[in-house]
This record gives structure tokens, sequence and C-alpha cells, in this order.
């Protein structure tokens, strides 16, 4: 899954409700291997209902549009058989699982993402182990409780773990950025361009500018009330830090951008 | 749906399957003066042991059954065979044993058990042990370990000594009728600091509907002895039920220690009764740890009478209530010396509409002074139908005394199972996972054979939920 071949993720067309709620409306999106795709947009804009969407919460209702990977719809897909095409989230809040020991989860999770892979118990822990030196969490991580009692940076590094162990098609990254300190931002950061020079298309969602100075995102999308207003490259980054989102809902975008 | 992946095949319930076979005796339908006789009579036993059965048959009959807990109005003590004798013989030889049952042993895994890690087995079909043996090095270290009927006629002072007087008739209704019709069960006698560093084993197997199996054991550690006494209890399926109400005395005497472990799989027409208790002797330690996966209904309390100096005692208690079960478990623990200890730890998991129990007496004496006393129980709850309750009493008389009480009911979450779902787990293995790992603390104080079991059946019992909310 990790060799360099031409994932690409499409969203079309978009509408998703939760409840009686309609929070995004008609969006469209295109994600290809190796992509870096950063979603802004202000709060309640409707940013984790896309990602939830895209894994396929069964809160979330899709009312119009499809997602495809490779030209495949996965729109009507559960949770776990969307996780097995090749998508990822990196949680915003993780929940945690008492008792469930790390290595169990992982290594669950790992067989149910590559049936087909011959898992050797010890080489795993190895490899995970290693994984865990590259975030700077302890080795015994692996025998704690699934997000139990792990700090508010530390559960990030461990979405940010999975990532590279299981080896997605496509990540989404919840606001990854937020509770880390600027040392965890740079590992994480690091992580992500490993994850893209593999073949891996991420998006990106984040609130501010921080986490794009160390990624460099290829694009970059604003989502203001549930939809996509502008799209382009580094320097919509720097217009929000300045103008802020209200720029957007005063409906000045074609006004000053050209 | 049966087949997930590849590591986690659910096998269908490997313990339900009838035996068939004709028993050599057995009594007539329900309980009277003449049936009790009769088995006395049918054993060739003592005269004082005839009478210790009818004194335990009057106060059966004068006891009501418990006001409290589970209904057990579907109990009709009239239509209950309660002795059934499967074969003459008594083997120390698996190939002596009579075919059918052999068989049925070997499916249950028994024999293997004993060949990969016990150091002695006893094993019991119906009202009778069929098969004992202690392996040679312990038994020319004096360790006895045989069915309770042989042993009654072998060693008839030390059962006189000790037999009733942990658990006397008088203590309950199902303390008194299995006293009054008790038959098989095992005598495990370890001598002065022997210790037997390997498992026994007694296995437990029940053949028939409206039946009783009433299993008599007794354990005695002699000073500085230590061993470890697991017991493993199945039966087949049937439309009506079949009780099971054995007693087991356990005698920890001064520096001693024994751990009981009791494994209980019977079928979910298991009406399971039993009474434990152990005395426990000056700096002596007794370890109570049950797994109660299976049967119908089952109160169960193991206790401690902690009767000397630094005596300790700990009761681990891991519950599946899944489907129309009620499982009212706990422990009961008296500090009646000094500087005695205790931790009481509870977890069950309820399911299916099953209801879950934790009951509980911890009693601290005056005069039991610098004494220290732990209890927590945990329930986890995997639907919205499904029940636990949890009644701990607490008596702590004296001022010195140091004691906490933990108690948590938890649910699983939406938000858990969407999380583990994608990553790339299905709904049902996410709930084992869950719920695995809320049992984690408890699982690896269960032998390794018996934790694998757990492990499946939770699996197949997370496989029959249904999907989220």
């Amino acid at each position: 899954m990790t060799d360099k071949q031409n994932n690409v993720l499409n969203i079309e067309n978009l509408s998703v409700k939760v409840g009686d709620k309609n929070i995004l409306k008609s969006l469209n999106l295109t994600i290809k291997s190796g992509e870096i795709h950063a979603l802004m947009g202000p709060n309640g804009a409707g940013k984790s209902t896309l990602a939830q969407a895209i894994i396929g919460n069964p809160k979330y209702t899709v009312t119009t549009g499809k997602i495809l990977i490779n030209g495949k719809d996965i729109t009507d897909l559960q949770l776990y058989e969307r996780a097995r095409e090749g998508i990822f989230l990196a949680f915003q809040e993780p929940v945690s699982v008492q008792g469930l020991k790390y290595i169990n989860f992982l290594r669950t999770a790992y067989m149910s993402l590559h049936p087909n892979e011959k898992l050797e118990y010890k080489k795993f822990i190895e490899q995970v182990q290693e994984l865990l030196g590259l975030f700077r969490l302890d080795k015994s991580f692996i025998d704690r409780s699934l997000n139990d009692g792990l700090s508010g940076g530390e559960k990030k590094r461990m979405e940010a773990l999975q990532m590279l162990l299981f080896k997605p098609k496509f990540v989404i990254l919840d606001e990854i950025d937020s509770g880390l300190d600027v040392d965890a931002l740079k590992i994480v950061a690091e992580a992500v361009k490993k994850a893209k020079e593999s073949g891996t298309g991420i998006l990106i969602i984040t609130h501010y500018k921080r986490i794009l100075d160390y990624v460099s995102p290829d694009f970059i999308h604003v989502l203001v009330d549930g939809t996509i207003v502008e799209s382009g490259k580094a320097e919509i980054a720097k217009k929000i830090e300045e103008y802020g989102y209200d720029y957007y809902r005063r409906g000045e975008v074609n006004a000053k951008v050209g | 749906m049966q087949k997930l992946d590849e590591n986690f095949e659910i096998k269908k319930d490997k313990y339900d399957f009838k035996t068939n076979i004709k028993p050599v005796y057995q009594v007539g339908q329900g309980l009277t003066r003449s049936v009790v006789e009769e088995i006395s009579r049918v054993k060739k036993e003592p005269e004082w042991m005839k009478n210790i059965r009818l004194r335990a048959l009057e106060i059966f009959n004068s006891k009501p059954l418990p006001t409290w807990g589970p209904d057990l109005s579907e109990l009709n003590f009239d239509e209950i065979t309660y002795y059934i004798k499967p074969e003459d013989r008594k083997s120390s030889s698996w190939d002596e044993v009579p075919k059918e049952i052999k068989e049925t042993f070997d499916k249950l895994g028994v024999p293997e058990m004993e060949r990969k890690y016990l150091a002695g087995t006893v094993a019991q079909f119906e009202s009778e042990g069929v098969y004992s043996k202690i392996k040679k090095q312990w038994e020319e270290k004096g360790v006895i370990f045989m069915d309770m009927d042989s042993a009654l006629q072998k060693y008839p002072e030390i059962i006189r000594e000790h037999f009733g007087k942990v658990v006397p008739a008088s203590d309950n209704k199902f303390a008194a009728l299995n006293t009054a019709v008790w038959s098989g069960g095992s005598f495990l006698y370890i001598p002065k600091g022997v210790h037997v560093d390997l498992p026994v084993q007694a296995y437990f197997r029940m053949n028939g509907e409206l039946e009783g199996q009433f299993e008599r054991t007794l354990i005695v550690a002699e000073e500085g002895a230590s061993v470890h006494y697991i017991e493993g209890c199945t039966a087949p399926t049937y439309s009506r039920y079949a009780l099971h109400a054995a007693v087991v005395e356990v005698y920890a005497k001064k520096n001693s220690k024994v751990r009981y472990t009791s494994i209980q799989n019977w079928s979910d027409n298991v009406i399971n009764l039993p009474t434990k208790r152990a005395w426990v002797e000056e700096n002596a330690r007794m370890e109570w740890v049950q797994g109660s996966l299976g049967s119908k209904i089952t109160m169960t309390y193991p206790s401690s009478i902690l009767r000397g100096e630094y005596a300790s005692t700990s009761n681990l208690n891991v519950a599946l209530a899944m489907g129309e079960v009620w499982k009212d478990n706990g422990a009961k623990v008296v500090h009646a010396a000094p500087n005695t200890s205790s931790k009481v730890v509870a977890k069950s998991i309820s399911g299916r509409g099953g209801m879950s129990v934790y009951r509980g007496l911890l009693r601290i004496n005056q005069g039991a002074y610098n004494s220290k006393s732990s209890v927590q129980c945990d329930a986890l709850i995997v639907d919205d139908i499904s029940k636990s309750n949890t009644y701990p009493h607490n008596e702590i008389l004296d001022d010195t005394a140091v004691f906490s009480h933990e108690a948590s009911v938890g649910k699983i979450s939406e938000e858990q199972i969407n999380y583990l779902m994608s990553r790339g787990i299905r709904e049902e293995d996410a709930r084992s996972l869950i719920v695995l790992g809320f049992l984690d603390d408890v699982l690896k104080e269960i032998p390794l054979e018996y934790s694998i079991e757990f492990n499946k059946l939770i699996r197949l019992e997370m496989s029959k939920m249904g999907a989220v909310g």
C-alpha cells in the first residue's frame, strides 16, 4: 500500500448533516498520493464533520454526493471497511479504553488492515518501539492502556505514530497541532513529511497556520459555513493570518483576491 | 460472521455434548429420609456419616429458600434425582475408565491438561469420581488427592476431624442439602512443609437435566504447606434445569498458602449454588480466584475467616452475565485476629439482558487491630438492556482498621467502538477488545488454558451482540 502508486481520493458534491442540521454543503475535494492539503476554517465551519464523514462515522449522514477511492464508491461502507480501503484519521480527541494495551490494539488493528501480511509478533514489537523512539515516547507505552492517562501531546503523538505504522493510502489529521508544544509539533511535522514521501495523500485540518510553517502544504482550502470558499497555495494562509476568517464571511473573496 | 480475521476463528461451544451412558445405579426422584439412608448404604459409609446426613436433612427441611437475590422458585426438590452412579469402578488410569466417560473427558481436554501441567487430577462424572491420580513424587511426600468417597473409606479419621466444621450444615439451606446427599468431590491433603509446585485439578461434569450434583470438597494444608487447586465445571444444555450445590471446606493452617481457582462454565440451564469457605490460621494465606462464565443462576460468595494473626486472603472474581442469566457473586471476609489483611476485586460484564450482582460481606471484628482491607468492584455493561447491582456490606468494628471500598459501573461508549472501527476492526472485535481490556488485570490471574477459553468465550458473546445504539 505504501508503494508510490497513484491513489486518488475524490469527494464529490458532498453534503452532510448531523441530526437535523446541515453542516457540509456540496463540497468538492480531490487528494492524490503524496500531496499535502490543508483545510483551514473558523470554529463550526464543518472541518471535523468532513473528517468524520470521510471515515464513515454513522452519526454523520451523507445527503448528497459521494466519496471515492480510485474510483470505488466508499460512501456506503462502514467505518472498518473504509479503514481497510486505506482511510486513516488522526483524531482530534481520541477516546481512552482502560486496560486495552497499546500493543494489543495496534496488533489487532494492523492485522485487520493488512490481513494478507504475515505478522511476526517480535518484529512487530520492534517496529512499534522504533516508532515510539521516533516520537520521543517511552518504550513502556506498548504496555499502557489506549489513551488512558496520557497527556494531550502524548495522545497526538500516538495518533501520528499509528499513521506511520498502519501505512494508509490517505490520512486526515484533525487538529493534530492543538495542544502540542513546538518540539512535539516538529516531530509530528517530520512524521507527516515521512508519510508524504512514502506516497500517502494527506489532509491537515487546522485552525491555525502554525503547523503549515513546518510541513508546507501543496494546497490550502478555506472552509466557511460548510463550503470551500477558496483554494490555493501558501499565500492563502498568510491572508488568513492577516485578515482572519471574517474576511471570507463578508463575501469579499472576489473583491480582494485575484 | 463466524470467521473473523484468521486468528479469531470462533468455535461452537465445545462443552455442549451429551454422553450416552446407562448409570449402574441411581436413586429415584425426590428427597426423603430413605433416599438419604440409601445413598449412605450404597456407599458403605460409617454410621457417624449417615447420622450427619440425616441431621442435615432435617435442617434442610426446616430452612426456607433465600428470600433475596435471584428467583429460585423453579427448583422443585421432588423432581430432582439426587444420586446417579455412572460406574462401579474408580480408576487411577485413564485406560480403565469406561470408554464413553473417557471420551467425554478427552473432549474436555482433561487428560491433556493433566499431562501438560498438573500434579494431580480428580475427574467426576455425575455423582461419582471416576478417576483420580496424584503424581508419584507428591504421593511419596504424603500428598493425598482423591475423590471424597474413597477418602472417607481410607482416611475416616481425617475426614471426621474436619468434615462440616468450616461449613456446618446449618449455614444455609443448600449447605444442608449438600451435607445430606453429598457424593464425590475431592479430598486434598498436603502434609506439613510440603510445597506442591504444580496445580492439582478437579473436573466436574454433569450430563443430565433434573439432576443434582452435590460434590463435597475438603482441602487441608498443614503447617507451612502450599498448593494450588483448580476446579473446572461443565455440562451440556437441556431445556430443564440441573442443580449444582457443592460445599467446599478449606483449612489453611499456620504459615500455609492455598490458592483455589474455580472456573465454572456450566451450561445455561444449571442452577449453581455452592458454599465455599476457608479457615485461615496464623500467617497463612488463602487466595480465591473465581471465573464465573456459565450457568443460568449462580449464587456464590467464597469466604475466608482470618482466625490467626497476620493471616491474609485475596478474592478475585470475574463474572460474565450474558443473556437471561443472574450472576450473584461476591466475597465474605471476617477479620477475627489482629494484623490480618484482605483484598477483594470483583469484575463483571453484563450483556444481552444479563444481571450481575456483587454481594459482599466484610467484617473486621473488635480487637482485630491493625487489620487492612480493600474492596473493589467494577461492572461493565455492554448494552442498554442489561443490569448490574452492588450490595457491599461492611462492618468495621475496630477503630484501628484501615478499610477502603471502591465501586464503578461503566458502559461501552459509541465513541470507543467508532474509534476502534476506524482502525479497521470489526464491531464485535472492538467490543471484545474493550471487554478484555476491562478484564485485563484479572485474567492474568487465571491459569493460561482457562484464560484462553475466557478470551474465546468473550469473542463469541460479543459476536452475538447487535449493532451500536
